[in-house]
């Protein structure tokens, strides 16, 4: 795939954010907030950082990204649509019957998904695993990324993988935690605090660098940066805004949950289409 | 097939625990194929895993005590084109990553040899905490798991080595005490298949793991008492070999179960389910019976929760009852 200018990719990355909140809203269920806010992370790894084809998706020399935090599979399959796996006209079929597109990853129907995902804080760990297997192969050139939520990092299950990766020094294991700071409940520091969570990782054997999520330039600064660190496996504290792109849906942990409905959509539309009043043109 | 049945193992019987031939097993299937790999979670000279480490220092991981980690890092590395061996006690893999196994595993389909050693009530002194007695059930219900109870150590040693070529999901749960070894390096062994290990007409007697001794061991009794069993031996609890077990029904016309698990939804169960549907006949479970275990000599505890040779004999006296004068008996 050829490079392409920032421009070009904020370009992408705010057609991707309509395509999410058109699924969402014709899928009548699903999440909002998350995918919103990770919108750029996904344009960064599948348009500039990861080795990938969507050609030959069982390619040995790929990368493999695990989205840990399965419910934010839309922003997934919009970003996958736009990189050419699939036709953008076949997201609108999430989450209805039949579809490769299930609420939630789901590898045996689409397996360029690498990992079936969900239930939250396992992703880590088969990165783990992947991570051993790449070593006993001599493929540690590949890199694995997984894609975890911050309210996941409530699951013990991830700490458990944050203590073996370090210990095995798997160093092309990149975590990206997303930490837009809600969850189902509210806001993660009210429902269980993380803070201090740079530390918490640093601690248990991390290099840990912190980037505003939102700011593609600055992603993808940083996922290249952790390509560069080996001595110790890479955790990006991402720092995201939850329904980023939607100004009624921003930073409001009630949209954590639940689709647009009608006009809603059309509303959240029209700001996406004007960049938020940015642009003004044939779409109003 | 005839030279599988008994080779007078009553008389002089060996014991090893079952966990001993996974042990060998494992190395053995690591030799075969160097994508074999195995994890566990700090038990790794419990659950016999250490010949395998010794011998292959690269190709283990220990996990430590995490058994989320250890069959989640399992379907990793099965992703990675490994053939992972991942093992804990039982009590805990698969009983506290129940929903790790369903989602990374079963559901997502990848080849991960789940072990579960220390099953079963006769784990002892340890107590209920530590005496798995749901992980049949469990596995049994979840698609695409194969699950496996093999009845010796020499059996496990041979499952072992099957598993390795199996490219589905698997279960095996093992044993911690010494058991009685009633096959031999020639005894047939394939994942799926049920034997029939003794001939009878009056009563089968369907058992799996190391109980298929002890319904060998009351064969002797109830020929005493005038009683001629059929006993089949099914080390593959999933998928079920029905077509054996049926076969055996036909004839006989009655069923007793044995196995050293909750009667509920195990081996029981799946026999149950087999019978209701295809054919009806008497049935009595021999299990632990929807209670906890607790502490005690393994044997001691067999002959409480009615487990030993002793019980199954009253047990396919009681079916026999039913199977002549019908239900009210």
């Amino acid at each position: 795939m050829k490079p392409l200018s920032y421009s070009r990719l904020e370009v992408i990355a705010d057609d991707i954010r309509q395509d999410i909140i058109k699924m969402l809203e014709h899928a009548g269920s699903g999440h909002s907030a998350g995918p919103l806010g990770e919108v750029e992370i996904y344009v960064a790894l599948y348009f500039v950082i990861m080795k990938h084809d969507p050609e030959k998706i069982d390619w040995p020399e790929r990368d493999i990204l695990i989205q840990s935090n399965g419910h934010c599979v839309p922003v997934r399959y919009a970003t996958m649509a736009h990189a050419g796996y699939f036709d953008r006209s076949e997201l609108m079929t999430l989450r209805k019957f039949g579809s490769r597109l299930q609420g939630h990853p789901e590898r045996l129907r689409l397996p360029a998904l690498e990992s079936t995902s969900g239930p939250l804080g396992s992703g880590l760990s088969q990165a783990a695993g992947l991570g051993l297997a790449l070593r006993l192969d001599n493929q540690t050139h590949r890199y694995i990324y997984v894609v975890m939520g911050d309210g996941e990092l409530d699951e013990g299950n991830v700490w458990e993988a944050a203590m073996l990766i370090p210990k095995y020094n798997l160093h092309n294991v990149v975590a990206i935690i997303d930490r837009n700071n809600i969850q189902i409940d509210g806001l993660t520091e009210n429902v269980m605090p993380l803070e201090d969570l740079k530390l918490k990782w640093q601690s248990f054997g991390w290099h840990v660098i912190e980037v505003d999520g939102n700011n593609l330039e600055s992603v993808v600064d940083t996922l290249t940066m952790a390509k560069a660190i080996t001595d110790k496996p890479v955790a990006i504290i991402a720092y995201t805004i939850p329904g980023k792109g939607v100004d009624f849906m921003e930073n409001d942990y009630h949209w954590h949950g639940v689709p647009p409905n009608h006009e809603q959509a059309k509303l959240a539309l029209k700001e996406l289409r004007s960049l938020k009043g940015k642009i003004t043109g044939e779409h109003n | 097939m005839e030279d599988l049945y008994l080779h007078d193992f009553k008389k002089d019987y060996l014991e090893e625990p079952i966990r001993k031939g996974f042990g060998r097993g494992l190395l053995k299937a690591g030799q075969i194929n160097s994508s074999v790999v195995a994890c566990c979670a700090d038990l790794t000279d419990s659950t016999q895993m250490s010949l395998f480490a010794d011998n292959f220092p690269d190709r283990f991981f220990e996990i430590g005590v995490a058994e989320q980690n250890l069959v989640t890092v399992g379907s990793g590395l099965a992703a990675g084109g490994k053939i992972p061996f991942v093992s804990s006690y039982a009590a805990f893999s698969p009983g506290r990553n129940y929903e790790q196994i369903r989602t990374t595993i079963s559901l997502n389909n990848r080849p991960v040899k789940i072990v579960g050693s220390h099953s079963g009530i006769s784990v002892g002194p340890d107590g209920a905490t530590h005496q798995m007695l749901e992980d049949i059930t469990l596995m049994r219900v979840l698609p695409n798991m194969v699950v496996l109870a093999p009845g010796d150590s020499i059996e496990a040693e041979k499952c072992t080595i099957a598993m390795a070529s199996d490219n589905r999901p698997n279960y095996m749960r093992l044993a911690r005490e010494a058991t009685g070894i009633f096959t031999t390096t020639k005894t047939p062994f394939e994942i799926g298949k049920a034997y029939v290990y003794e001939k009878g007409n009056d009563v089968t007697v369907v058992s799996t793991g190391s109980m298929t001794f002890q319904a060998l061991l009351a064969v002797d009794l109830l020929y005493k008492d005038g009683i001629d069993v059929e006993v089949i031996h099914v080390p593959t609890i999933k998928p079920l070999d029905g077509q054996t077990i049926l076969k055996s029904l036909a004839k006989t016309g009655a069923v007793v179960t044995v196995e050293e698990g909750q009667i509920n939804g195990g081996l029981g169960g799946a026999v149950a389910e087999l019978i209701g549907e295809n054919l009806p006949v008497p049935l009595f479970r021999v299990g632990v019976k929807d209670r906890f275990g607790e502490s005690g000599e393994p044997n001691q505890l067999l002959e409480h929760f009615g487990l030993d040779a002793e019980h199954i004999r009253l047990s396919v006296h009681h079916i026999m009852e039913r199977k002549n004068h019908g239900n009210k008996s």
